[in-house]
């Protein structure tokens, strides 16, 4: 009965009230909330030069780690694709300071309040910067994986990666090739997603950058002061340890995790972070 | 946030704008942001909790005495490796041993299983005055080796290059040692008529009585992989073959004893070697060597590096703390008003610096003293052999390990005045000094030769200041950043993150004056 009074009131308010004023449904909250996400990230000074900085990066220090390995003679034991992605490693730093700064520079300006005034539902507001942020990491990180993947064939056979040692040139239309890069493109944007929920529930830019570096390096540089046992397990928890498996394409059989098991421990990750960041923008005054 | 100090009477008044003031201010600025304090003890807290929290488990001395690891140690008080075939006799006085070597000769090794011939750049032969038998006395010796020609060696660390060029019959090596009292000389001849002296060494407190004679020994044959930084490898075997023996002086008579040194528990399996001896020749063959023990594929155990891994969660906090101390003055304007009071602006980031610096020595400090004077204990506790090392050495270890959180601080801080943004401040400094780290130190993925510019040029080569080890230009091993082994010196590897915080410093200073608070 008062679900159906409630009803009829909201119609009722609703013809009276101008068309712009109208409460959206839930479908136009979300676009708008997109469209305003997407216009905020595409404004912000710097945004620009961090994506170019993610394409460069990845490309320039796998190319450098291309150049400084080589393969004598049949199994050298070495991965060819692991190598020439490896600036990965470096490029995720750009995209958490990416991902951090879509929400704790809300925080830091007080622009929180203004974008909670005009989507008060939070979850929403934060759904969409998941939305907008996945995109540009997934559009960003697909032209540096592809770019590296060009610089890899060109690079690698000078190197001794031969069809004769046993490497033919990399190529996406080889199925683990195509993992490792596919694979790498994910990780860049479930990096982002991690850090974005980090910086929802740390809010300060520098803590929050902080603790999803100290995340992503420390368990690595832990684990190789650990004996054998221990150090596995760190590797098998850690969120870049187990993610960056996916980019594994020879020697599956000794790494701590299967590859898209090990991309799984990050989304773990990336997936308990944004619930503890939505949980805290939900529970919190901005 | 900023409070002018009370006015002082009768104390040193501050100078209104001085160094010492805009110091002061700085200080009252860091104390009163109880985040700041507490990350410091964050920072504390995380090296010391890594360092002895649970960490490598070992068997040493875990099953029984028996399986205690502490090996013998030198004259010097460092570790040594003392293993290889004694043919002696006691020298009771002044004396001399000549002799001629016509054959050195060995077996390594072989890919599949069993031993091929072939002999490693270390294999030594030729004669040895030891203070006694027991493994890690003081000696010097006379000998010819795989491919490094003529050395005399003295006390494991002394090392003198003789005649160059390898031994065989056409072109033998004569070697001669001479005792006179505490004081041991080389010679060497191509010869034996034209003599040359190597060397001295000095064995103070050298006893009448003492074992000399002819040796032989070869150290551990290694090779790296093709695959990366995986090392193979096992023990080795030389056979020298000497003739024209004469002994002069203080020689006492009963012959020739034959004994393998050290040889019980060493990494050489099998025989440990033997000789024989017909119509004046003597063949002597024997596994091990006479050297300072080194880390890596030749030896085993911990550097009390590993116990400051925890340095690396301190860094990241410290890095957060350094970058903010910056940067949190533009974000609420506060920066226009620490200009207004001192219009001197290279003395508000000096300033700065000193206090951030300052304080992070400090907390470096505590944290690292405590691990490294604890850290070491739970390691053998768990069963660990900890490579020995100096109190100077643990000094130097402290203090640079503080001295780099420091210089992580003030770098922070200099990124965050150019940047004016925490995120990549913070960002750039975990990327600069931890990232190379990672990829020299902890997963060495690239080559030893990548990952040695690596440890020379990027700020992570400060972390030599946390080497222990030496490396010996006579013991063979993979002196690689991933073993403990640092391309650059200890203070010089800091020098090289001085530098870059001087660059830094510098670029933040001239930004500071040039472009609007």
């Amino acid at each position: 009965m008062t679900a159906l009074l409630a009803l009829r009131l909201r119609r009722a308010r609703t013809r009276l009230l101008p068309p712009s004023l109208v409460p959206p449904s839930s479908v136009q909250a979300a676009a708008r909330a997109f469209g305003a996400e997407w216009t905020k990230v595409r404004t912000l000074p710097g945004t620009g030069w961090l994506l170019a900085a993610v394409v460069a990066l990845t490309v320039a220090v796998g190319s450098a780690a291309a150049s400084a390995v080589s393969c004598q003679a049949a199994g050298c034991g070495q991965d060819p694709a692991r190598t020439i992605l490896s600036g990965i490693d470096l490029s995720q730093a750009v995209v958490a300071i990416l991902a951090v700064r879509t929400i704790s520079g809300e925080y830091s300006t007080g622009m929180i309040r203004v974008t909670l005034t005009a989507m008060p539902r939070r979850i929403t507001v934060l759904t969409a910067k998941a939305a907008v942020l996945t995109g540009l990491v997934l559009a960003v990180g697909a032209a540096s994986v592809l770019a590296a993947v060009l610089a890899g064939r060109l690079i690698l056979p000078s190197h001794g990666f031969i069809p004769v040692h046993g490497y033919p040139a990399l190529s996406l239309a080889n199925g683990a090739d195509l993992r490792a890069a596919a694979g790498s493109v994910l990780y860049l944007a479930l990096i982002g997603l991690l850090a974005l929920g980090t910086a929802t529930a740390v809010r300060d830019s520098a803590a929050s950058i902080g603790v999803v570096l100290g995340l992503l390096y420390l368990f690595p540089v832990i684990a190789s002061a650990l004996s054998p046992h221990w150090a596995r397990h760190l590797q098998q928890i850690g969120p870049m340890s187990a993610g960056l498996d996916i980019q594994a394409t020879t020697g599956l059989r000794s790494l701590p995790l299967s590859p898209w098991a090990g991309l799984g421990v990050l989304a773990a990750w990336a997936a308990a972070a944004l619930l503890s960041g939505g949980l805290m923008l939900w529970w919190r005054d901005a | 946030m900023i409070t002018s100090p009370p006015a002082q009477r009768g104390a040193t008044p501050a100078r209104p704008g001085g160094f010492d003031q805009v110091l002061r201010a700085e200080w009252v600025k860091f104390r009163t942001v109880r985040g700041w304090v507490i990350g410091m003890i964050v920072a504390v807290l995380a090296i010391v909790v890594l360092g002895l929290g649970p960490s490598l488990q070992g068997s040493c001395g875990k099953n029984g005495p028996a399986s205690e690891c502490s090996g013998p140690v030198g004259p010097g008080g460092e570790p040594v490796t003392d293993s290889f075939y004694f043919v002696h006799r006691p020298l009771a006085g002044n004396g001399s041993i000549t002799i001629r070597l016509t054959s050195l000769t060995g077996q390594i090794p072989a890919a599949g299983a069993g031993m091929r011939s072939g002999l490693v750049p270390w294999a030594k032969a030729g004669i040895i005055i030891q203070a006694g038998t027991r493994p890690g006395s003081a000696y010097a010796a006379m000998m010819v080796t795989g491919r490094h020609g003529v050395r005399m060696q003295y006390d494991y660390t002394g090392d003198v290059p003789g005649l160059a060029g390898s031994v065989s019959a056409a072109s033998p090596r004569w070697l001669r040692l001479t005792r006179s009292g505490d004081t041991l000389t080389g010679y060497d001849s191509a010869d034996g008529r034209h003599w040359a002296k190597v060397g001295t060494a000095i064995l103070a407190g050298l006893s009448p009585t003492v074992p000399g004679g002819l040796f032989a020994t070869s150290p551990q044959y290694w090779q790296t992989a093709l695959a990366l930084n995986s090392v193979s490898g096992g023990p080795s075997r030389a056979t020298g073959v000497f003739d024209h023996l004469s002994l002069q002086g203080a020689w006492l008579g009963g012959g020739w004893a034959g004994r393998a040194i050290g040889a019980a528990g060493g990494p050489a399996a099998g025989s440990p070697g033997g000789f024989q001896q017909a119509a004046g020749r003597f063949t002597v063959s024997g596994t091990g060597d006479i050297s300072p023990s080194v880390s890596g594929p030749a030896g085993g155990g911990a550097t009390i590096a590993q116990t400051l891994i925890g340095v690396f969660a301190g860094l990241i906090v410290v890095a957060v703390v350094g970058a903010m101390f910056m940067t949190a003055e533009y974000r609420r304007g506060l920066i226009r008003v620490t200009l207004a009071a001192t219009p001197r602006r290279g003395r508000v980031l000096a300033a700065k610096a000193v206090v951030i610096g300052a304080v992070t020595f400090a907390a470096g400090l505590v944290a690292a003293a405590i691990v490294v004077t604890l850290g070491p204990r739970v390691l053998r506790d768990n069963g660990v052999y900890v490579w020995p090392v100096t109190p100077l050495t643990e000094v130097r270890v402290i203090a640079g390990t503080a001295a780099v959180l420091a210089a992580a601080a003030v770098i922070a801080l200099a990124i965050g005045a150019v940047l004016r943004r925490s995120a990549a401040a913070v960002a750039t400094v975990i990327v600069v000094i931890v990232l190379p780290y990672l990829l020299t130190v902890a997963v060495p993925i690239l080559p030893v030769g990548a990952t040695d510019w690596l440890a020379r040029v990027t700020p992570a080569a400060a972390f030599a200041v946390q080497q222990t080890l030496i490396q010996y230009p006579q013991v063979s091993n993979v002196y690689a950043p991933s073993a403990g082994y640092y391309p650059l010196a200890p203070w010089a590897g800091f020098a090289v993150l001085c530098g870059w915080a001087a660059v830094a410093l510098g670029v933040a200073a001239y930004l500071l004056r040039r472009r609007d608070a």
